[in-house]
């Protein structure tokens, strides 16, 4: 009698077969192109296009200068506020489409999925001319200021000065701004998944227990939430982190993230092997960040 | 305490629709305190919706619901002196044992040695007694539920309302929580709400059972009534097992009527049923008030035992279903007129079930006072 096809220990080679290409593919897409960008990384420049794989650590010695670790912990930093804000705007917005009418929620969470279908690039264009000197969150702040001005004016006050267009654009508030539109979708379809999943009896029971709204959101529906908040962090923190376009477009002079650098490394500055070993070193740091996450996730539980 | 019992819940003229669906339809019910009222009804007839409203996890679209005298209108469902225990019991999984039975206690501000104290005073009363400390993965379905008891209990509500109890426990442990929530509820004294669709344990727990039909009270009575004196069609089959036979009000005295079926022959009763002469009736018959016979000792019971003039009460038909289900056997008999009709038969000796067989011709009586003659 044959064993079933899905019991790869017995049915080896099926299995080998079913498995073959995809990691045929991971080979020789990833593994291999990242194991070039290692090996760069402890390279030296021999030529305008010719790379010598000295075995030299000097690329990283020079990541640790402190122009680039400043860079690097500001990125940390405006990656992290970034999905603070994605969070405490994101939790409301998943628990309203949670307890929306049925009917509804397709619809809600294709709001929150469209712009997945539009280009990153498009989209960021497309907030900057709104954020621009003359764009419409100018005006509307003008039309604002306006008001303000016109009902001092009612009780007899000297009116403002006149409205001098903001800043919004090409600077850190721009950066973390676009950083925060662009990945509030990534927090909100995770928190969505285990609000979802939580069961609606559970906060009914604390509310029929004598707990108020906001004691239920505290002991009940937060805690139950954490593996969805955990994963919301992890899918907004890493892609910030590694942010490019957004401060590219967005950011002042001042506002670049180590996407950025390693950037112009590759291109600019022609310099791959010192762009390989910063490139690592955002990797790393991304592999801490995820281990620290599925070690706090591995702890036992209370009572166990 | 009154001996006259004063209702704790009152439902006045209640009607709940979703957009343009009547789920709950113009209900009044008096829940007197103390008492162990189950709502009883098929799924969808509007229970559960009544059971919430009580809760006031929703809100009567007219009406008004009085709990202890006091209109519940406006007050949210942590304010309202009632406790549920849900369907999937609710527990709270990221909490121990103790962390859930003392939640509503802690929330209210009781005292950590008093808190503690009358947690485990509950968990001793739900038979919990040493697991305070365990997590509810830890617990098995009938265990969770009686966490989910304590919780409830430990509030001392005025009124536990409890959502289909036991739908989730295997046969055996659900016929043991029915002994124990009857057993439960004299103990605690407190009024229980039950809500379910299965007419068993409706049967066994219940003081008194309103059966819910599409959103209004079909019968409001104590079990054994409910049983053998359904009001209407609906009651009689959905509370048991009964043979319903179409006919006309032929005789309507104060002491004798009798009704002409179709399907069955003359049925004949030793008791008036007020009903105008000539009206289409219907007649119901439990399957155990119905008793088998070999043909040829017909004659042989009429003579012994038949209370109704000859030709009445009397049957015959051939066997064409049998399931032995141990304490009873279940006959599906085809009657001569071609209709079929349910007997079951108590195996009161060990080879009873021998009795009969397949395709045997069998004749039945039953007695005049067994079959109910409704009119709606």
């Amino acid at each position: 009698m044959a064993a079933p096809l899905q019991d790869w220990r017995t049915q080896k080679r099926p299995f080998a077969a079913i498995a073959s290409m995809p990691i045929f593919w991971l080979v020789l897409f990833f593994v291999v192109p990242m194991a070039v960008v290692w090996l760069y990384s402890f390279g030296e420049n021999a030529g305008p296009a010719d790379i010598v794989i000295s075995g030299t650590l000097e690329n990283y010695k020079r990541a640790t200068e402190w122009l680039y670790v400043s860079i690097f912990l500001k990125s940390l930093a405006v990656s992290a506020l970034v999905t603070l804000i994605c969070l405490i705007v994101g939790f409301p917005v998943a628990m309203a489409i949670t307890f929306a009418p049925p009917n509804w929620r397709p619809w809600l969470l294709l709001g929150i999925m469209l712009p997945f279908w539009t280009n990153l690039l498009i989209r960021t264009y497309a907030l900057m001319t709104l954020m621009g000197t003359n764009g419409y969150a100018n005006k509307a702040l003008g039309a604002l200021w306006g008001g303000a001005s016109w009902l001092k004016t009612l009780v007899g006050m000297q009116p403002l000065d006149a409205w001098t267009p903001a800043q919004l654009l090409y600077n850190n508030f721009a950066v973390v701004l676009g950083l925060v539109y662009v990945h509030l979708p990534f927090m909100v379809l995770p928190l969505y998944a285990a609000l979802d999943r939580l069961d609606k009896s559970l906060i009914e029971a604390s509310l029929d227990l004598g707990a108020s709204q906001i004691s239920t959101l505290n002991r009940i529906i937060m805690p139950l939430a954490g593996p969805g908040i955990a994963a919301g962090v992890m899918i907004t923190l890493v892609p910030a982190l590694g942010a490019y376009l957004t401060p590219d477009l967005m950011g002042g002079t001042d506002s670049q993230m180590i996407a950025n650098v390693i950037e112009r490394q590759f291109k600019r500055a022609n310099d791959w092997p010192f762009g390989a070993a910063l490139s690592f070193l955002l990797i790393y740091a991304m592999f801490i960040i995820v281990a620290l996450q599925s070690l706090r996730r591995g702890q036992p539980k209370r009572g166990e | 305490m009154n001996d006259t019992p004063s209702p704790i819940i009152q439902i006045r003229n209640v009607t709940k629709r979703f957009g343009k669906v009547a789920a709950v339809d113009n209900v009044s019910l008096d829940i007197m305190a103390g008492e162990f009222f189950v709502l009883l009804g098929p799924s969808g007839c509007g229970k559960t919706t009544l059971l919430r409203m009580i809760a006031g996890f929703e809100l009567p679209t007219e009406g008004q619901i009085l709990i202890d005298g006091q209109d519940m209108a406006g007050i949210p469902p942590n304010k309202r002196p009632v406790n549920m225990v849900f369907q999937s019991y609710a527990v709270f999984p990221h909490m121990s044992v103790t962390d859930n039975v003392g939640y509503g206690l802690k929330i209210a501000g009781v005292g950590k040695t008093e808190r503690e104290q009358r947690v485990a005073e509950a968990l001793e009363l739900v038979k919990l007694g040493g697991f305070g400390e365990r997590m509810p993965d830890q617990m098995s379905g009938g265990q969770r539920q009686r966490v989910a008891l304590a919780r409830s209990l430990v509030m001392r509500p005025k009124v536990l309302l409890l959502d289909e109890p036991l739908s989730a426990l295997d046969a055996k442990l659900r016929a043991q929580m029915q002994f124990e929530l009857s057993d439960l509820q004299d103990q605690v004294g407190i009024t229980f709400v039950t809500v379910t669709h299965d007419q068993d344990e409706a049967l066994s727990m219940a003081g008194r059972i309103a059966v819910i039909n599409k959103g209004e009270v079909a019968q409001l009575a104590s079990p054994s009534d409910l049983y053998e004196y359904p009001a209407n069609r609906f009651v009689a089959d959905f509370v048991g097992s009964v043979n319903l036979f179409e006919g006309k009000l032929t005789l309507d005295e104060p002491d004798r009527a009798a009704v002409d079926c179709p399907g069955l022959g003359k049925i004949y009763l030793n008791h008036g049923v007020t009903g105008p002469h000539g009206a289409d009736v219907w007649v119901a018959i439990r399957p155990e008030k119905i008793y088998l016979h070999v043909p040829g000792e017909g004659k042989a019971v009429r003579a012994a035992g038949m209370d109704a003039p000859e030709g009445h009460n009397f049957a015959r038909g051939t066997i064409k279903g049998m399931s032995y289900l141990g304490d009873v056997t279940l006959f599906e008999i085809k009657l001569d007129s071609g209709e079929m009709i349910r007997v079951s038969r108590p195996n009161m000796s060990r080879h009873d079930q021998e009795d009969f067989t397949w395709d045997d011709k069998v004749s039945m009586h039953w007695r005049s006072d067994s079959p109910v003659v409704l009119l709606s």
